[in-house]
């Protein structure tokens, strides 16, 4: 398709997903890339990725403002990559928020039934893929920010390891657990889209040296003899108080892939977690990931880049631009953040918090000795009806809704494929492995996916 | 009641590398605002620190230095606070484990050695700098993460005299160790000071007074002897309740410090590990080849001079106080002058000089090899001590070197024999007096008759010449 042809179907989409912050009108090349399996391809990426003189606002008022005067690490990459950027994606405020609903430009909306969120906070790049705008897209996860989206919208999310990609240009949520991450129609599209971003980057001392892998090739190894496990307390209905129907047929369709998985000669078992510690991980998730963010968005002053806020001394100033640049969403989380940190609560809460982590990274290390991945439901069902939104957003704390939070308390690469419908909703299954080990994960996903027909799908109404 | 002060201090020193802590801006102090900054360094979204090694070397020399431990792993962490200073809204410092705990330092005071003991030294970022003006303030940002090394002494010093000499002492090692060039008038060292007074002998101690930003050396002895003062007066008068404990500021205006906050308004800086910032192991490898280059330290060089060159236990001292001067000491030696020639013109003239004209001594025109020039002539009789001096101050003064003056006529001394003999034989021929009674015993009178001889050449006798022939022709008379 023309360019001229994908910007305007980019417009064209506006009005109904809302996807775009900013649509580039005339979208170029800057390298042409021959060696590049993604030469000439456009691709769409989240707007709390630094892009050198195009806005960037990670969708908050408080830089609705912002052009940026460099690239992201990723930006550069896929620039080399042959790359055409068409433009940057809405996402819940500055990446917090899981319902794609709190961008400082509105709510994005699901392909798939305009009625319906998309999840967050990769809101915008998941749709778009799913709605055939892009093959490619870029968002971030702190918690299950790409792999949620893509479930909800029906296509390949994934979240490396930990430092396989450069986070440098990424407005920071929460440091410790923010992730790049792809999204495409296939495995092998993040696998090739993975491939051309990653690298050890100079910029970002959390990266590693990651030359010898090739996801890319990897979906081609055999699958034969591979190990996964699911975790009991989340895939039996009994263990369940609430026993919807969209519950059960989420259980009955992941049943139905953990069938297609042995029939690959995929072993899978059955593995038991402390309830407990599986209840905790939310709450510590939410003090972790607040912490974190209160201190990394204390830059956002309006001192140096976005809106000057009034007042007659300094501090007025900064809470002026501080009131009015951010959601109450953003706001609950900056005053938990500043909460579970001081000095009284530290240990109670944040310490805790970490030691929840730790327990839970060496229960998966422990796993991991033995099995190749983690399979799971992604979610209770399909996408929740937007009027159906609870205002506060943060009261979800059902477990199978929230376990993705796991990879990004280790690191470990993980993956969202779809694999079926609830209500003409897509669900996905995901698939998490031990640090490293993407190759192996990438596999894994490939095989799986080539069992189902949800490969390439696109959105009803969007071909 | 006698009260006794009990100090401790936090020593902030700006270090010396070619970029940022964190960035790859350059670090060097500049008249230009705003010209050496990276995204980092003004937090733009998105921004990530890289620790800068060669910080970390030059920190582990200072923790080295102050015989402290080292721990395995490097962990930053971060300190959060709002202020226009400080763009990221936090500031990374090492608060769980620092670079260097449990240390200590020997330092002289009036001549006695004492010992401060170190709590820890640990490296940070500095913040950007304020000017404040009448309706606005300017920020400069050329500041904004340049690598800081804090220094908190435990509370064991218990005078104003120790505390400056503990300081004075740092400030030598990182100049000798060229970890900082340590220019108070760059505001590359700034100190904060606790303050607390209590009864001799009492095992408890007093309120602390904490007062910040003090900048210079004096302004620390200053401080601390007003706050001695204004405690022991609200002691005295029975107000002790009136010491909170607080933060105060040095006004360096009236001398006096003044409330910035009380405890009650202390902030709490949300200590957090920096996960932008891996552990990284410290190899004991790596801190053995650090140790073995750390160069000798001033009371090392002290020890040396006094034993290998004789010099006296007050000339070394003075020499060592300041690097560049034991520096230029050093130069000397290598171009074979002397070491007490040396000493004595070093501690004598140079450093008379540096100190009536108010410069360092980085700034002197005089080169050691222009100096030893000057004693060379002086050596050979070519000149006399009093024309040494002239053509030292000279070359100075017009900043022309020494040969300008050295070849010029009139400026080499008399060492002609028949010169000196018809000078002598025409004052005993004058003084016919003088030399009856120095034949008769008045020995003294041998000084005059020189004295003589240098008036009528204006000081260019060869001195002892002139004594030689003197006694000569006097017995000849």
């Amino acid at each position: 398709m023309e360019i001229k042809n994908i910007v305007k179907k980019a417009y064209d989409s506006q009005d109904k997903l809302n996807a775009f912050v900013t649509i580039i009108d005339e979208p170029k090349q800057t390298i042409d890339n021959q060696d590049s399996p993604l030469n000439g391809q456009v691709v769409a990426i989240k707007d709390n990725i630094s892009t050198k003189d195009i806005l960037s606002t990670g969708s908050s008022n408080a830089l609705k403002d912002y052009v940026p005067f460099w690239d992201a690490t990723i930006v550069k990459k896929l620039q080399d990559a042959g790359t055409i950027l068409l433009g940057k994606t809405t996402m819940d405020e500055l990446g917090m928020g899981a319902t794609g609903t709190t961008s400082h430009t509105g709510i994005v909306r699901n392909p798939w039934n305009l009625d319906h969120i998309t999840a967050g906070s990769s809101s915008g790049s998941a749709a778009l893929v799913a709605a055939n705008i892009v093959n490619y897209a870029i968002g971030s996860d702190t918690g299950d920010s790409v792999r949620k989206p893509a479930a909800y919208c029906g296509v390949v999310g994934f979240k490396p390891t930990y430092g396989l990609i450069s986070r440098y240009g990424l407005f920071p949520f929460a440091s410790s657990l923010d992730h790049i991450g792809t999204f495409a129609k296939s495995v092998k599209d993040v696998a090739i889209l993975t491939d051309a971003i990653k690298g050890i980057d100079e910029f970002d001392m959390t990266t590693w040296d990651s030359s010898h892998i090739n996801l890319t090739k990897a979906t081609d190894l055999d699958v034969k003899g591979k190990k996964l496990f699911y975790i009991k307390e989340l895939c039996d209905i009994n263990s369940y108080d609430l026993q919807s129907d969209e519950l059960k047929n989420t259980l009955k369709i992941f049943d139905e892939t953990i069938n297609k998985c042995k029939e690959l000669g995929i072993e899978v078992e059955e593995v038991s977690i402390d309830k407990n510690l599986l209840s905790a991980l939310f709450p510590s998730y939410l003090c972790i990931s607040s912490a974190e963010a209160t201190s990394n968005n204390s830059n956002l002053t309006g001192i140096i880049f976005g809106p000057r806020g009034k007042g007659s001394d300094i501090n007025e100033i900064m809470k002026d631009h501080r009131t009015k640049g951010f959601s109450s969403l953003v706001k609950r989380r900056f005053v938990i953040g500043s909460f579970v940190l001081q000095e009284n609560n530290k240990d109670k809460y944040f310490l805790n918090a970490q030691r929840v982590r730790r327990l839970i990274v060496d229960k998966m290390n422990e796993l991991f000795e033995k099995y190749d991945g983690l399979i799971l439901p992604c979610s209770e069902g399909g996408a929740t009806k937007i009027e159906d939104l609870e205002d506060n957003n943060i009261n979800n704390a059902s477990i199978l809704e929230n376990h993705m939070v796991i990879a990004n308390f280790g690191g470990f690469p993980s993956i969202t494929i779809p694999n079926g419908f609830i209500n003409d909703l897509p669900i996905g299954i995901n698939i998490t492995g031990k640090v490293m080990d993407d190759e192996n994960i990438i596999n894994i996903a490939h095989h799986i996916e080539s069992t189902m027909n949800y490969k390439n799908q696109i959105a009803k109404g969007w071909k | 009641m006698e009260l006794y002060p009990t100090i401790g201090l936090e020593m902030h020193c700006e270090i010396k590398t070619n970029s940022k802590n964190f960035s790859k801006a350059k670090n060097e102090y500049n008249d230009t605002p705003n010209i050496n900054i990276k995204p980092l360094d003004m937090a733009f979204p998105g921004a990530l620190p890289v620790l800068n090694k060669e910080a970390v070397r030059k920190s582990i020399i200072m923790a080295l230095c102050l015989e402290c431990q080292i721990p395995k792993e490097l962990i930053f962490d971060r300190k959060n606070y709002y202020y226009p200073d400080l763009p990221k809204g936090y500031q990374i410092t090492q608060n769980h484990s620092p670079i260097g705990v449990e240390g200590r330092l020997k330092v002289e005071v009036d001549g006695k050695e004492e010992e401060v003991l170190i709590e820890d030294i640990h490296l940070e970022e500095d913040t950007a700098s304020l000017d404040h003006y009448f309706d606005h303030s300017l920020i400069d940002y050329n500041r904004s993460g340049v690598p800081l090394l804090e220094c908190v002494t435990k509370p064991c010093i218990h005078s104003p005299e120790t505390a400056v000499a503990f300081l004075e002492t740092m400030r030598n090692i990182y100049k000798y160790t060229d970890v900082s060039d340590a220019d108070t008038k760059k505001g590359q060292i700034r100190c904060d000071v606790n303050v607390s007074m209590a009864p001799k002998g009492s095992d408890k101690l007093g309120t602390k007074v904490e007062i910040k930003n003090v900048n210079s050396f004096s302004a620390v002895y200053d401080s601390i002897k007003y706050e001695m003062k204004r405690q022991s007066d609200l002691i005295k008068s029975g107000s002790e309740d009136e010491i909170v404990q607080e933060t105060r500021r040095w006004d360096d205006e009236t001398s006096t410090t003044i409330t910035m906050r009380t405890k009650a308004d202390a902030l709490d800086y949300k200590y957090f590990i920096d996960p932008n910032l891996p552990k990284i192991k410290i190899e004991d490898k790596w801190i053995e080849e650090i140790k073995e280059s750390i160069p000798e330290l001033p009371l090392e060089r002290k020890k040396r001079y006094i034993s290998e060159y004789n010099l006296s236990e007050y000339d070394a001292g003075v020499i060592i106080k300041d690097k560049d001067v034991a520096d230029y000491f050093e130069e000397c030696l290598n171009l074979d002058i002397d070491p007490k020639t040396a000493a004595n013109w070093i501690n004598v003239q140079i450093l008379g000089y540096i100190a009536k004209n108010e410069i360092d001594m980085d700034e002197l025109y005089l080169t050691p090899k222009m100096l030893k020039e000057i004693i060379d002539k002086q050596n050979s009789g070519d000149i006399s001590s009093k024309q040494a001096k002239e053509v030292f101050y000279k070359s100075l003064d017009e900043k022309k070197t020494p040969g300008t003056y050295l070849n010029k006529e009139g400026m080499s001394q008399i060492s002609d024999k028949d010169t000196l003999l018809n000078i002598i034989n025409k004052i005993i021929e004058n003084n016919q007096k003088q030399v009856e009674e120095y034949q008769n015993g008045k020995d003294n009178l041998f000084d005059y008759f020189v004295g003589q001889v240098m008036k009528e050449t204006r000081g260019k006798a060869n001195p002892l010449m002139t004594k030689e022939l003197l006694n000569e022709e006097l017995k000849k008379v």
